[in-house]
């Protein structure tokens, strides 16, 4: 049976590779998504009719069950609550390595006690058994029925014991790193995950908060994660690793409830990966190919995405993890002039006059429902013959590629919505682009004035548009608290309102 | 406090510094208005209609002098009306500070406050109390009008069944706010228009005018028009000739000449030369809109209308916005009406002189006895186009040079990171046993395929990819499927749970990912 089921690990480990690389296009990745469910299926299935396994009657239930769980939660979920979703469900991927890195301690643990006492019976019975006085005491026989006993126990060990019990004791102290490591790993992407998704469902307050101690405390949390890993490793006992936990646990939530809202893709990346990370580290212990394999996948994966972001920011990934901006190198640049206001006929106007419209979406569309509007407006718009299109910064959102799917969801055509760096040379032929619940990624400080804390970020550079209209909800800053120059440009218009009731008003004013 | 509005004196003069309308939003700001009885006439604004608006009509100059506290107008006041401040009063009024020194000195000697509405800052906040735009604006549509009337012929070609008509070829010199208005009106009456300015960063705004921006053949360092405050300044002797040469070129095609062309506090320079003038055709029209400095045609006579023996018109008027004296009263009392919300920040009809404010300490001429002109420069400069920064071309050689150094800067890195992990693994290898170093290599090709493979991943699908990467990430639960065969009952207990979340894991992360993708929709 061994055999079978490494060979699905090796279809099922490359059924993964191809769903990963399939999601290059649009159209590839809905056939992308089949290779992974298969791939999943054809592991679960062969792990469950190989050694090892048992216990049928409770974890094949258990999985439906789970499964009807995740149904209706992936079949209710609204589009813009996306980033929770994935958030927590980074939270059971992170739990389920703790508890699975602490059976492997327990497992261990059960192993090495029949292999000491075996070891502690062995002589005796070697004495008795090779005793020149003919007889044997019945006491003497007990002993050896019990040693015979446990050495079958012992021989009869499959799956994951049988391979623990075959491990020498440089084996045995690297599997006790293994498995602490995938401990901690999971520990920190379960808390981590826990507060992101708070923050993200609004439960948490979306500011970067830190307890007195800041950084330190993370620091001291980590030095005593160390100390407990060299413990565990000499003792063996559960209580250094029950220790460690606790202060994963603590990091993971200190670390998080460190970074503010709009960081929140990078974040949520980061655990992506940490989640992938855990899984392989289990992978070792276990001595499971296929969780290595797929641990790297989606740790990688993570990780790519998280330098994406950063560099969409032009942060280092360190700053965003300690949490907030820069400070400022000088006195930020001054603004003059003034917010103009403009009410949604002026919009309605510039808009029929226009043959081409640049819409670019922020987390403030999300937040106020409106890409159902925004798409409405698209299909009128377009109905007109006018070019709109889109403009999607790589951070705009709470996750990556989060406008993609909202638009998406709203049945805008994903070939009008575009990358930063596809359209940012259009802007100058564009005759009106509209700001929907964005600020930072459209801050001409960023390109301008050396000293702000977000100089150098890249930016949609809507400003050189003909005309910016700009729904807001109100004269204020955005996430970070800069003052965003393009709301005082000559040819920028404030809309003000929240995004959706503006559509709405506007849309009644464009047929 | 009071606002009061007296007749224009100067002769002429048709318009007035309060509107019915502007009085209205004065009211608001909780000011009183006054104003002298028949001052909006010239504009088409009755007595009755201020009255109308809550205005308070004073029969003579005299008494609304003495009522009021602020008096704004238009024209900068003669000696008489000089006589009339007090230390109490504030002016609000074109004023000329920097060729009337009497006029400051006799406003010190009163003790009055006086804001000169020529000398509002151009910074982009001041733009809407800027009068000397507006008013050039203005200006610039009329002398286009003035060349119109004066002009025998179309300004747009036609073919007609009477004949073929050409269009009529207009050259506007100077693209400032008048220029550029002239720019507007001509090209929309049809005519071919081409216009000059000193600086070429404006010849954009001149090409998105619908005009043909006139380059000269000179190569010199032009300067910034950013560093004057967005005016043109004196040029060399070479850039004039080449510029004159230019215009020699151009004036016998050209029919209608519009000069525009001033530098702050100087005499205007001579662009249009007399030998131009001679090689024009008769019948066509020069308006020299800087008539009042001198003229940028020597032979322009101010405030007249004269034609040259060789039946050129040349047209000196200097009052083309009072021409048009409703239109610009009412642009002009707008900008007094910006100009008081500026000195009113709290809205109740006080005024509050704050000499810390760019815009106000830069209007101001006089200020509680003390003479404040000239201004000290503004904080804020100007925005005006940056001078483009010229990347020099690459020469192929040099460009080939750059891919190799390139080339092999990315090679060294790879190499040093290829030789630095190859290091780092060998090491392991030494200590590590054989088993782990068989999972390790796994390990290492699974990273290095997972990095490949993500890159190729679009942008757009980054959401489904952290979906679909969630959902195998619960490939954990293979872990916890080989436990939970196992004899304890607390290693079966965690085996079960960790069963059940990653069970959810797998079909929600799945579930998810196939509903975002399904949305995605070509159009």
């Amino acid at each position: 049976m061994l055999g079978f089921t490494t060979a699905a690990y090796v279809v099922a480990a490359v059924l993964f590779i191809l769903s990963l690389g399939g999601l290059s296009g649009q159209e590839s990745a809905k056939r992308a998504v089949w290779y992974g469910i298969v791939g999943m299926a054809l592991a679960v299935c062969a792990t469950l009719i190989g050694p090892g396994a048992g216990l049928w009657w409770l974890s094949v239930p258990l999985i439906i069950a789970g499964g009807a769980i995740g149904y209706q939660l992936a079949s209710k979920v609204e589009m813009t609550q996306m980033p929770e979703l994935v958030a927590g469900m980074h939270a059971l991927v992170g739990l389920a390595a703790v508890f699975v890195g602490f059976n492997a301690h327990f497992e261990l643990a059960n192993v090495l006690a029949l292999k000491g006492a075996i070891v502690t019976l062995l002589p005796e019975v070697a004495g008795i058994l090779s005793s020149p006085k003919g007889f044997v005491w019945p006491a003497e026989l007990a002993l050896v029925a019990e040693t015979k006993a446990l050495v079958e126990e012992y021989k009869s060990l499959e799956g994951f014991a049988a391979l623990l019990a075959k491990k020498d004791a440089v084996e045995i102290a690297i599997l006790r790193i293994e498995a602490s490591l995938g401990i901690w790993i999971g520990a920190v992407t379960f808390t981590g995950s826990v507060i992101a998704y708070g923050k993200l469902s609004g439960r948490v307050t979306s500011a970067a908060e830190k307890l007195p101690g800041g950084h330190m405390l993370n620091a001291g949390a980590a030095a005593l994660s160390l100390v407990c890993l060299i413990w565990y490793m000499n003792s063996a006992s559960l209580l250094p690793l029950l220790i460690l936990t606790i202060a994963a646990l603590f990091i993971g939530y200190h670390l998080i409830m460190g970074i503010g809202g709009a960081d929140m893709p990078v974040v949520v990346s980061m655990l992506n990966s940490y989640s992938g990370w855990a899984a392989a580290a289990i992978g070792f212990s276990l001595g499971n190919d296929l969780l290595i394999v797929v641990g790297a996948l989606v740790g990688s994966s993570g990780a790519i995405l998280s330098y994406i972001m950063c560099k969409a920011m032009n942060r280092s990934f360190v700053s965003v993890i300690l949490g907030g901006f820069g400070g400022a190198s000088g006195p930020a640049m001054e603004v003059e002039g003034e917010q103009i206001a403009i009410e949604a006929d002026g919009v309605a106007a510039a808009l029929d006059d226009a043959d081409s419209v640049v819409i670019i979406p922020g987390y403030g569309m999300a937040v106020a429902q409106a890409q159902q509007n925004v798409a409405e407006l698209t299909r009128r718009l377009r109905a007109k013959g006018k070019n709109v299109r889109f403009a999607i910064h790589p951070v705009a959102g709470r996750l990556p590629g989060h406008m993609n799917v909202l638009l998406a969801e709203a049945k805008v055509p994903y070939d009008i919505v575009l990358e930063m760096d596809e359209i940012n040379d259009d802007f100058p032929e564009t005759d009106v682009a509209i700001v929907i619940g964005s600020n930072d990624i459209v801050n001409p400080a960023a390109q301008e004035d050396p000293n702000s804390p977000i100089a150098g970020m890249p930016v949609l550079e809507c400003w050189k548009a003909k005309q910016v209209f700009v729904s807001k909800r109100g004269q204020g800053t955005g996430y970070s608290g800069i003052e965003n120059p393009l709301f005082f440009k000559e040819n920028t218009r404030m809309f003000y309102g929240d995004a959706k009731a503006s559509l709405d008003k506007l849309l009644t004013m464009i047929d | 406090m009071k606002i009061g509005t007296p007749k224009e004196v100067f002769d002429g003069e048709n318009r007035v510094a309060m509107t019915p309308d502007s009085a209205k939003q004065l009211q608001k700001l909780g000011y009183a208005c006054a104003i002298e009885s028949g001052a909006g006439a010239g504009a088409g604004f009755s007595d009755a209609v201020y009255e109308e608006a809550g205005v308070e009509v004073i029969k003579t100059a005299a008494a609304l002098w003495k009522e009021v506290d602020i008096i704004a107008k238009v024209r900068q006041p003669n000696e008489t009306e000089l006589k009339r401040l007090s230390s109490d009063k504030t002016l609000i009024s074109f004023f000329n500070p920097a060729g009337n020194e009497a006029g400051m000195d006799a406003a010190k000697a009163k003790g009055a406050n006086v804001i000169a509405m020529e000398m509002v800052p151009r910074i982009s906040r001041a733009q809407k109390m800027d009068a000397l735009s507006s008013m050039a604006n203005i200006a610039g549509y009329r002398a286009v009008i003035e060349a119109g009337n004066n002009f025998g012929r179309f300004f747009t070609g036609q073919v007609t069944a009477a004949g073929k008509v050409p269009p009529a070829k207009v050259l506007i010199v100077g693209a400032g706010v008048a220029g550029l208005a002239a720019i507007g009106t001509s090209t929309s009456l049809g005519a071919i228009t081409y216009a000059f300015d000193v600086r070429p960063e404006v010849a954009e705004q001149v090409e998105s005018m619908g005009a043909e921006f006139v380059y000269l053949d000179f190569e010199e360092e032009q300067q910034d028009g950013a560093a004057t405050g967005g005016y043109a300044s004196v040029q060399s002797d070479e850039f004039r000739e080449a510029q004159l040469a230019k215009f020699r070129e151009l004036a016998p095609e050209v029919d209608i000449v519009i000069t525009t062309a001033l530098i702050p506090n100087r005499e205007a320079p001579e662009l249009w030369t007399k030998d131009m003038v001679e090689a024009m055709k008769p019948g066509s029209v020069i308006v020299d809109l800087a008539a009042e400095k001198g003229g940028n045609c020597k032979l322009t006579v101010m405030d007249e209308k004269i034609v040259t023996d060789n039946g050129v018109t040349i047209i000196g008027y200097t009052d083309f916005p009072s021409r048009m004296a409703a239109q610009s009263s009412s642009l002009y009392a707008t900008n007094i009406r910006h100009m008081m919300a500026d000195l009113t920040p709290e809205k109740d009809g006080q005024i509050n002189h704050d000499m810390e404010d760019d815009v106000i300490r830069g209007a101001t001429v006089t200020f509680e006895g003390e003479i404040t002109f000239p201004p000290p420069p503004p904080k804020v400069q100007a925005i005006a186009a940056k001078p483009k920064e010229v990347v020099p071309e690459l020469t192929p050689e040099e460009k080939r040079a750059a891919e190799v150094a390139a080339f092999k800067q990315q090679t060294k890195q790879q190499v040093m990171l290829l030789g630095g992990g190859g290091a780092l693994i060998l090491l392991l290898g030494l200590v590590a046993p054989a088993s782990f170093m068989q999972h390790f290599i796994v390990f290492v090709l699974a990273c290095f395929v997972g990095f490949q493979v993500i890159w190729g991943v679009a942008h757009s699908l980054h959401t489904p990819l952290m979906a679909v990467t969630n959902a195998i990430s619960s490939i954990i639960i293979l872990g916890a499927v080989m436990q939970i065969g196992s004899g304890s009952f607390l290693v079966i207990l965690l085996a079960a749970l960790s069963v059940f979340m990653a069970g959810i894991n797998i079909f929600g992360g799945f579930l998810v990912t196939r509903r975002m993708l399904a949305m995605f929709q070509k159009s």
